[in-house]
């Protein structure tokens, strides 16, 4: 009975723990075996080396996708944070309906990228969307289709990530700014400094921590976007818009290559932990120096 | 509040006071139409004919209140074979969605209480797992995920997916009633544990009770992140028991002679309402769960 009472917060978290042992860890490690087999439609567990990242990199699908994750994490970044400090600022500036323009901004991030794709499909069509809007307002040869462009469609994942993401970066920041102590302000203030330079040279260099968590947020949604990618353009035309979240399901599930697949898997598992594990460790680090 | 003090220094004279102040609401304006306008685009959309779309451009309002597409997109158009709608998913996403976000959430709870008014040895290591689990790529358990699904003979099931939303939200439920357990003095306990309550007294007429806040902001999160799911439906069920989110991308993709848009866009906000209409009435809470999930620690 004392036994019991005092393991009792153990127990408690035991079938927890156990489930997140087994479901989060250990299906990763086994991915990371199966990455390392031969597998094709079914899991071969026989050791067969690095070959399936050999493979891997030498695909140009591959390498398209990590392309198109790069340009697209990098206009992503900067369009989201630029887009959200901008917002935030403005919205410091005691608006009178801050409320109301908040809840403008930040609705899409209610929405599903599935919804959100819905929607930017619709807009960006080709010849009906914004094309015909431009036309009929008098820009008669104004052409707007990259969305069935090779090499555009990427761009118009952009466009619509950002649209659904920014509003959250400007709540981050806006957070952020509240925080900020009134006597520094004063103290700028009388030292003569402008309201530029009070926000780039003071404000924002104290926002480092807020900038942190909004580059490891916005890099981690790049990484696994899947569904935003699927329901705009299905990584088309062709494969031109492909990502490795949209190649990892198409050759696990559809092209039965499963050891394949596990590699590419495990290749975004580790680009995200060499973000995450940094930042974790500062954040942490943080919170034990403030006890 | 911060009080401002910008306005003695920026402006100098009322006139330019004024005219910082119209800028600065044009440009939140500008803003503000960039954000509405695509909401704006299909409700537009969804009231207007085929004819009506092809005639006009996607700023026009249409010309009457047009339900049809509407009936469609919930109903079908009453064809057996190869008929899109959502009315079945929507009821789908709803039995997955009300069990996974209160087991979740529960379990998030108790486990959050454990681990801040109870420490004990690797206590925060088992923290630190669950924060990381936060942050894994899913596309590196989705081959796992799926082959023991079908070895429970749980696969293409709500079923399935509730345990997969409970599994991965376990991650983010937890960290949250850990986070905000943690600013809660410890001394309430101790003096409870003094008076004699238990573990589980101390928390259901204790710790719950004041949960209220992190409980809401949980719950909104888990209901988000379930509902809006894609990855996972479309991964683990097909046919009759996928979500909502899967039934309107096979709507917008399916391969009819025609493209119904405004179909699409009735689809898209049938879809979309739900969480819309938690985020406008209760926005705050919903801006704190983005917030402490991504501002850790």
């Amino acid at each position: 009975m004392f036994w019991l009472k005092r393991n009792l917060p153990r127990l408690v978290i035991a079938p927890s723990f156990g489930v997140l042992a087994w479901f989060v860890y250990g299906f990763i490690l086994w991915t990371i075996y199966i990455s390392f087999t031969k597998s094709k439609l079914l899991p071969q567990y026989k050791f067969w080396g690095i070959d399936q990242y050999f493979r891997l990199w030498s695909m140009d699908r591959w390498h398209v996708a990590v392309e198109n994750l790069f340009i697209f994490t990098i206009l992503f970044l900067i369009l989201c944070i630029f887009i959200g400090i901008v917002l935030a600022i403005l919205l410091d500036q005691k608006i009178r309906a801050e409320g109301f323009l908040r809840t403008i901004y930040l609705y899409p991030m209610a929405l599903s990228f599935i919804v959100t794709g819905t929607a930017w499909k619709w807009i960006l069509n080709p010849t009906l969307g914004i094309e015909k809007f431009a036309r009929d307002i008098g820009f008669e040869t104004f052409t707007f289709d990259w969305l069935t462009t090779p090499g555009m469609s990427i761009y118009t994942i952009v466009i619509a990530g950002v649209w659904q993401s920014s509003g959250f970066i400007m709540a981050i920041f806006l957070a952020g700014l509240r925080s900020v102590d009134d006597e520094i302000i004063k103290a700028a203030k009388i030292d003569g400094a402008n309201l530029v330079s009070i926000y780039t040279k003071i404000i924002l260099p104290m926002m480092r921590p807020v900038f942190m968590s909004a580059i490891v947020i916005l890099v981690h949604l790049a990484i696994k976007s899947y569904d935003l990618v699927i329901a705009l353009t299905a990584g088309g035309p062709g494969i031109s818009s492909d990502m490795p979240a949209v190649f990892m399901t198409q050759m696990a599930f559809h092209r039965s290559e499963i050891g394949l697949a596990s590699a590419s898997a495990i290749m975004m598992f580790l680009t995200v932990s060499a973000i995450v594990v940094p930042y974790l460790y500062s954040e942490l680090k943080r919170e034990d120096e403030r006890k | 509040m911060r009080e401002n003090n910008f306005q003695s220094i920026e402006i100098k004279s009322k006139k330019k006071k004024t005219f910082y102040r119209w800028v600065l609401f044009l440009i939140l304006g500008i803003f503000a139409l960039y954000y509405i306008t695509p909401l704006y685009v299909m409700i537009v959309t969804s009231f207007k004919s085929m004819e009506e779309i092809r005639q006009g451009n996607l700023l026009y309002l249409p010309q009457t209140l047009n339900f049809e597409s509407w009936k469609v997109a919930w109903h079908g158009q009453g064809f057996s074979a190869g008929d899109v709608y959502l009315k079945t998913y929507f009821w789908n996403s709803v039995k997955l969605v009300v069990p996974a976000v209160i087991i979740s959430t529960l379990l998030g709870a108790i486990n959050g209480y454990a681990l801040t008014k109870w420490r004990f040895k690797g206590d925060s290591w088992i923290f630190l797992l669950f924060l990381f689990g936060t942050f894994i790529p899913y596309q590196a358990i989705l081959l796992p995920m799926s082959r023991t699904l079908g070895a429970m003979g749980i696969s293409n099931s709500i079923g399935g997916l509730i345990l997969v939303h409970v599994v991965y939200g376990l991650c983010f439920t937890t960290l949250f009633c850990r986070n905000y357990y943690i600013s809660i003095s410890d001394e309430i306990v101790k003096a409870a544990r003094i008076d004699g309550a238990g573990f589980f007294k101390i928390f259901f007429k204790i710790m719950l009770p004041i949960s209220t806040p992190i409980l809401v902001v949980t719950v909104i999160w888990q209901f988000t992140m379930i509902w809006n799911d894609f990855l996972f439906g479309a991964t683990f069920t097909f046919g009759e028991e996928a979500p909502v989110q899967v039934a309107l991308n096979n709507m917008v993709l399916t391969s009819t002679s025609v493209k119904r848009y405004n179909v699409d866009m009735a689809a898209a906000i049938i879809a979309g309402f739900p969480t819309l209409i938690v985020y406008i009435l209760a926005g705050k809470y919903f801006i704190r769960g983005l917030t402490a999930g991504s501002v850790k620690g």
